[in-house]
């Protein structure tokens, strides 16, 4: 059984806590590691894990997480494939997965058949997907077609989102808003946004959905900023960039592995405050 | 009731069911506020007025509508005749686009610009602009590009624009793009990114298609004039699409003209061996938005070959796309070898050095006079100029310059 998004949510907030959320690449290096690194991150006691479907021609993402992609892809990943990994994962009672999120361009959903698409990201255990490229008002019929799949479609806000369009955009939103942190792309950065702090509690303020915040986090520091604020925190590239270490002949995939979990488990903690 | 083909897009930016904006959520309101700027434009007089005096006396505008004698003898049968784009300054179509993006610039109070360029000649036109209005200028260009367009870049550093060489992936066009929106994403507050062809999110594929709908409404007032009919065919090459959406749209509602569109048919039909997204595409999403795509079964971009760096793309705007589907415009494809052989016969029977890319509608063309009789008129996009080719097909044929 797969936890839902609001569930995890709901439960956190019972206990004063953000969602820690990493993001890693699907396939980067290969399948098999996906699944023990999304083992062991399910041990480290991350609530939710947003799975990223490697595309070839991403805009939204920096040179870290377009690396991952093409490594994943230079590998031969297929989307199939990675359905019936996870498929087999979530039937595994001996892991304890949390939500899955997919973050997917609708370039690859829309090959793939959208219904087709949905289906099957449901069987394979997906609670919910963010769609970067899908923007609220692209969205109208996609909406309609993941809550047919139970499965929440998460909306972005950037911090350049008129008041009148944030608007528009949460009535459609499900799961968690995804704000992001900074205008640009994702890519680890030093300091958070000032603004960020009156972005978040504008959003509060027109929604009731879980705010959940992305691009550039990757201290603890930065997590104690978000306190009280936001309910969540995404962690990509500063996660990522640890992948590049599967090809260094002098560490082995256990090393690599322990050291992804050590940080994530890290972040972690720093929820708990 | 029938609509009009030219009554496109609508205000959500559909072609049909092609085009609209699959961008990330930080670009969206910039596109809504270039949406509006650009409508203002349009009917600003002064703005048209502005962008005219422009074409005319820095672009050079109107270019001639050319008879080609020789290559007509040499075909024997419909006449062909050039609308000369390589006339304008800088020697190719892009020019056009540059001119009005640039105004509209400025209009918005933005400061900075950033461009894509495959074959360098978009890069050039964007520099050449910025120079003439005093913007910042950033043009992104895939290090295979950097390597066949020498000559560009150094035009594009003479001009003061600064030029990055884009490392990721085929390192060409498409590469280039997903830099510039890349860095657009960041700098969208101050930054105006002058897409070079009719391809991207909505307003870029009408906007693009509007400035350089002025080769085809000078073409076809040049071609009644000249020999007192309309056209019977327009051909024009297709990488993006702009020389060709310019060419063919204020002919589109003239059902009687046959219009054909040229795409690099490379070294075959096999995938990664062409750029012919028309012909061997499937509907999808690159680049902000929907229409054909060369791509696999799971909606990954392919790689795409061809001689001319200009026409290395692997979509094509959604107009075109739109076209394709309604059968009015014919999609095809000319191979490298085709389009080098173009080049060389234009060259010696007309002593004009086409573009690489230009050289592919020629290479049709010179099939499709062929089939026609001598009562039928052939107009031809001639995009732009070889000179940036030169060192490229010298060492494809083997020479030394
Ligand atoms: C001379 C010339 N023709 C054609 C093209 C292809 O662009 P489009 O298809 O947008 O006209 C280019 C692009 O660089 C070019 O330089």
């Amino acid at each position: 059984m797969t936890t839902s998004i609001s569930e995890t949510f709901a439960t956190l907030k019972s206990e004063n806590r953000m969602a820690f959320m990493p993001f890693i690449t699907a396939g980067d290096p290969d399948l098999a590691t996906t699944v023990d690194v999304l083992k062991e991150l399910s041990r480290q006691g991350v609530d939710l894990i947003e799975v990223g479907f490697p595309y070839s021609d991403p805009i939204a993402d920096g040179p870290v997480i377009q690396e991952s992609y093409t490594r994943a892809l230079n590998n031969g990943f297929h989307v199939h494939d990675l359905f019936e990994a996870l498929k087999e994962l979530s039937a595994d009672e001996s892991v304890d997965l949390p939500a899955l999120v997919g973050m997917v361009s609708y370039a690859i959903i829309f090959r793939y058949g959208a219904e087709r698409f949905l289906k099957e990201a449901a069987d394979a255990g997906f609670s919910g997907l963010i769609v970067p490229d899908l923007p609220g008002d692209e969205a109208g019929e996609f909406v309609e077609l993941t809550k047919a799949a139970q499965l929440d479609l998460v909306q972005l806000v950037s911090p350049l989102t008129p008041e009148d369009r944030t608007k528009r955009i949460v009535q459609s939103a499900s799961g968690f808003i995804y704000c992001i942190a900074v205008a640009g792309t994702t890519g680890v950065r030093d300091e958070l946004p000032a603004e960020l702090t009156a972005h978040l509690e504008s959003l509060r303020s027109l929604t009731d959905l879980p705010l959940a915040v992305g691009f550039g986090i990757s201290k603890p520091e930065h997590v104690d900023t978000l306190r009280g604020k936001a309910d969540g925190f995404i962690i990509g590239s500063a996660i990522v960039k640890q992948f590049a270490a599967f090809s260094d002949p002098d560490q082995t995939r256990e090393d690599v592995i322990a050291s992804i979990g050590k940080y994530a488990g890290e972040m972690a903690a720093a929820t708990k405050g | 009731m029938t609509t009009s083909l030219s009554n496109v897009p609508d205000a959500s930016g559909r072609f049909g069911e092609f085009g609209r904006r699959f961008v990330p959520e930080t670009l969206m309101h910039a596109l809504e506020e270039l949406t509006q700027e650009y409508e203002k434009a349009k009917q600003d007089p002064s703005f048209q007025a502005e962008l005219d005096d422009l074409l005319k006396h820095y672009v050079g505008r109107p270019n001639p509508l050319y008879f080609a004698e020789r290559l007509t003898e040499h075909c024997g049968g419909g006449k062909i005749y050039f609308k000369r784009e390589d006339l304008n300054h800088t020697g190719a179509h892009k020019i056009n686009n540059t001119m009005g993006q640039a105004l509209l610039t400025m209009r918005m109070g933005k400061k900075r610009v950033i461009a894509e360029t495959g074959a360098g000649q978009h890069g050039v036109a964007s520099a050449v602009a910025c120079a003439r209005f005093g913007l910042e200028c950033i043009v992104y260009m895939g290090e295979e590009d950097i390597r066949r367009q020498k000559l560009n870049v150094f035009n594009m550093k003479m001009m003061g624009a600064e030029v990055r060489g884009v490392s990721s992936g085929s390192k060409t066009l498409r590469d280039a793009v997903n830099e510039a929106m890349r860095d657009w994403m960041s700098s969208v507050e101050t930054t105006h990114y002058i897409i070079g062809s009719v391809i991207g999110p909505h307003p870029f594929p009408m906007m693009v298609r509007d400035f350089q709908s002025v080769i085809g409404k000078e073409a076809r007032e040049q071609c009644l004039a000249q020999t007192g009919k309309l056209p019977d065919q327009v051909i024009a090459c297709v990488g993006g699409g702009s020389n060709s959406a310019g060419m063919f749209y204020p002919f589109i509602d003239d059902e009687g003209v046959k219009l054909t569109g040229v795409e690099a048919g490379g070294r075959g039909p096999e995938p990664g061996e062409h750029a012919s997204t028309l012909s061997y595409g499937a509907k999808g999403v690159l680049h902000g938005s929907f229409g054909y795509v060369l791509q696999d079964d799971d909606g990954q971009t392919m790689d795409v070959h061809s001689i001319s760096a200009g026409l290395d793309y692997p979509g094509v705007g959604p107009e075109h796309s739109y076209w394709k589907d309604s059968g009015r415009v014919n999609y095809t494809a000319i191979t490298d070898d085709e389009a080098l052989e173009g080049f060389q016969t234009m060259a010696r029977l007309e002593g004009i050095i086409p573009a690489i890319e230009s050289s592919h509608a020629i290479a049709y063309a010179v099939k499709a006079a062929r089939q026609a009789s001598p009562d039928e008129t052939i107009v031809v996009c001639l995009s732009g100029r070889g000179d940036k080719d030169v060192n490229e097909v010298a060492r494809l044929l083997g020479r030394d310059i």
